[in-house]
């Protein structure tokens, strides 16, 4: 099942209760505001980690350029993808889940 | 002329997923032209506004960060950064673009916009304007 996150987890608890419910080898794409969840060293970053010991996580490229925000600035573990990338998480999941 | 307030504009939204830090940039670049005592304060996730870098060209939005570099043109160079909200999100001042403005009074001497301040300098701040908008 591929999980997307669009808000920041400093405004949302959107990251952490996706986190809490995505089961064992989900994925979970960053999006939109969503990407800063991926940021190392900040307040969630420990969240993400422990998680990537269970899920795949990936950050969606053009959203983190448009932040600002470059690959070695990530949770190590954490993938960037494209929109292409994108596109074939949501072919090869059988499920979408949105936490908007 | 009545005595001239101090505003404080207040940003704590990231700067692409919502039309808050775009719309206050505008509204204190418009205000700017009022002549009054301005300055700006960014904390929580209003820091991400001030990132260097930002890059919008392959999400098609408009990039509008380089607009911040005018604000010195306009005499907004107080631009208030709350320190903890920077460490919280692993950032750093270095992180942030360097905005600077010309001091006339000084032989036009380019001098930095940003200020980090900590939460309870940032909270003093707070409390001595006049007029406090938020976006």
């Amino acid at each position: 099942m591929l999980h997307t996150v669009n808000k920041s987890p400093f405004e949302s608890s959107s990251l952490k209760t996706c986190l809490s419910l995505a089961r064992s080898g989900s994925d979970v794409l960053l999006i939109e505001d969503g990407v800063y969840g991926a940021l190392a060293g900040s307040t969630h970053s420990p969240l993400v980690t422990e998680a990537l010991e269970a899920v795949r996580v990936y950050a969606l490229e053009p959203d983190l350029k448009a932040r600002g925000l470059s690959g070695d600035r990530l949770i190590p573990g954490i993938e960037v993808v494209g929109y292409d990338g994108f596109v074939d998480l949501a072919c090869t999941n059988d499920k979408i889940q949105n936490w908007l | 002329m009545s005595k001239a307030k101090k505003f404080m504009y207040i940003n704590r939204h990231a700067p692409c997923g919502t039309v808050y830090a775009v719309e206050g940039l505008e509204v204190v670049l418009i205000g700017a032209a009022f002549e009054q005592d301005v300055c700006m304060a960014f904390v929580g996730d209003g820091v991400f506004q001030l990132k260097q870098d930002q890059d919008t060209a392959d999400t098609g939005m408009k990039n509008f960060s380089p607009a911040y570099r005018a604000l010195g043109d306009y005499e907004v160079n107080r631009l208030y950064v709350e320190r903890e909200s920077l460490e919280e999100r692993g950032l750093t001042e270095d992180d942030l673009m360097p905005l600077t403005w010309e001091d006339e009074d000084d032989d036009w001497a380019e001098k930095p916009s940003i200020h980090i301040v900590d939460r309870a300098q940032l909270s003093d701040l707070i409390e001595e304007q006049d007029i406090l908008l938020n976006f």
